[in-house]
């Protein structure tokens, strides 16, 4: 079964603190990975291939260089998840 | 299920029938073969992050962050990629105990030795003292040495030499683009060896290895030679996609280390010691975390001193292992190279 934008919102602040220790409140659709959170490059593949696991969603490199935000990221999955 | 082909129609027999009056014979090899002996090369020169970000626009937090790498060497003026080798070359002889006549096989791993031809093998062999020994290089970058350890100890097995010695060394310097923060902080310069020979137990397991020419491009030369002539393109330096290159070493090399165990009948648990190539401080640590290795397996991490040395970095952190106690003599070892062409071999080792 699909999972709602806010499920997977929940879903990826967990990945996201488990990889940089960030607190999950502070991730947000709003906030960008590199300028907000200072998420750096390879943090974010990490995140990317976690999220992949997770949400049984592809994401190629190519992909990747577009997903700013952490909205951009759930909309990504949102539209893909289970493809 | 073996495969069935459908036999050709036997090629009607034209010219001379064969005499059928010889028979080829073998030489037996040894049935086992190990690592006898390491020996490393660092330049002399100790290049700091402060001194790559006089060119590079960078700082040393970023680079510390990014890669683990606080200092890297750089070799000399005129020191080539055979004068490296000769050095790490001569204490694997050494620590081996055999003379260098005895060495019947030169294989050099670089992709940093400035001649299309002759291979830097030779000459190596000449200044050895293994005069006269077959030699040759082979290309395939980070991979190199432990692709250099599985033509080795094969041949060893198979008769074909008695000793071998297998050589990774690097002057990445001279390839390197000192202003692309992709790369100009990783790349770093040095020589690692292994004298492979005969042993009444076996000391190199099976190797796992392959590669992905689908994914040509992500560490590659920019241009090709002919490119850099009929186009005056500049020195053509190696580029790398990181981030591709990062999901790929960490996701898709811990499952070949763990092949490369199975194979060997060895358990994670039974290691002393993880020897990774010195990639990328980050990417060792996630490639650890992927591979669940217990706390008590010693992980080389050579890189923080001596960067990114490619097929150099494999040897160079072992014997760095070996010199400093910080693994076992006779332990067992799993190594495992990657890099450009998505080339990749494993194999576990005891170390000598």
């Amino acid at each position: 079964m699909a999972m709602t934008e806010q499920e997977i919102l929940a879903g990826l602040a967990e990945i996201v603190n488990e990889e940089t220790g960030l607190d999950a409140e502070s991730v947000q659709l709003d906030k960008s990975f590199t300028d907000d959170l200072d998420i750096d490059s390879l943090s974010m593949m990490t995140i990317v291939v976690n999220a992949e696991d997770r949400f049984g969603v592809r994401i190629p490199d190519e992909e990747v260089k577009n997903l700013a935000t952490v909205g951009d990221a759930v909309s990504y999955i949102a539209a893909n998840q289970d493809a | 299920m073996p495969l069935r082909r459908k036999k050709a129609p036997a090629p009607e027999q034209v010219g001379p029938k064969p005499k059928g009056t010889g028979k080829i014979t073998t030489r037996p090899g040894s049935r086992h073969a190990a690592v006898l002996g390491v020996g490393a090369y660092r330049p002399r020169r100790v290049v700091d992050n402060h001194e790559i970000c006089e060119v590079l626009d960078s700082t040393d937090e970023w680079i510390r962050e990014r890669s683990g790498i606080i200092t890297r060497h750089f070799a000399g003026e005129g020191e080539s990629v055979i004068d490296m080798a000769e050095a790490a070359a001569k204490g694997a002889i050494e620590m081996a105990g055999i003379a260098p006549e005895q060495i019947g096989c030169v294989i050099v791993a670089t992709v940093t030795h400035p001649y299309q031809t002759p291979a830097a093998g030779p000459l190596l062999a000449v200044r050895i003292g293994a005069d006269g020994a077959a030699a040759f290089d082979i290309s395939a970058a980070c991979a190199g040495y432990c692709h250099g350890v599985a033509l080795a100890s094969d041949m060893v097995r198979g008769g074909t030499t008695e000793y071998a010695l297998v050589v990774g060394v690097e002057r990445l310097s001279d390839f390197t683009d000192p202003t692309d923060r992709g790369t100009a902080f990783i790349f770093a310069d040095g020589a690692g060896a292994a004298v492979i020979g005969p042993s009444e137990t076996e000391g190199i397991g099976p190797t796992i290895w392959g590669s992905d020419g689908s994914q040509w491009d992500v560490i590659a030369q920019r241009d090709s030679w002919l490119e850099v002539r009929d186009q005056d393109l500049g020195w053509p330096a190696i580029v790398m996609q990181g981030q591709t290159v990062f999901r790929w070493a960490v996701w898709g090399m811990a499952p070949v280390a763990k092949r490369a165990l199975d194979a060997a009948g060895v358990k994670i648990e039974d290691l002393d010691a993880f020897i990774p190539h010195q990639a990328n401080m980050r990417i060792i640590d996630a490639m650890a975390k992927q591979l669940k290795l217990p706390e008590d397996v010693v992980i080389a991490r050579d890189i923080a001193t001596t960067g990114n040395t490619s097929a150099a970095s494999v040897p160079l952190a072992t014997e760095r292992l070996i010199r400093e106690g910080l693994a076992p003599r006779g332990g067992l070892a799993l190594q495992l190279g990657f890099g450009a062409g998505l080339s990749y071999a494993a194999q576990v080792i005891r170390l000598p």
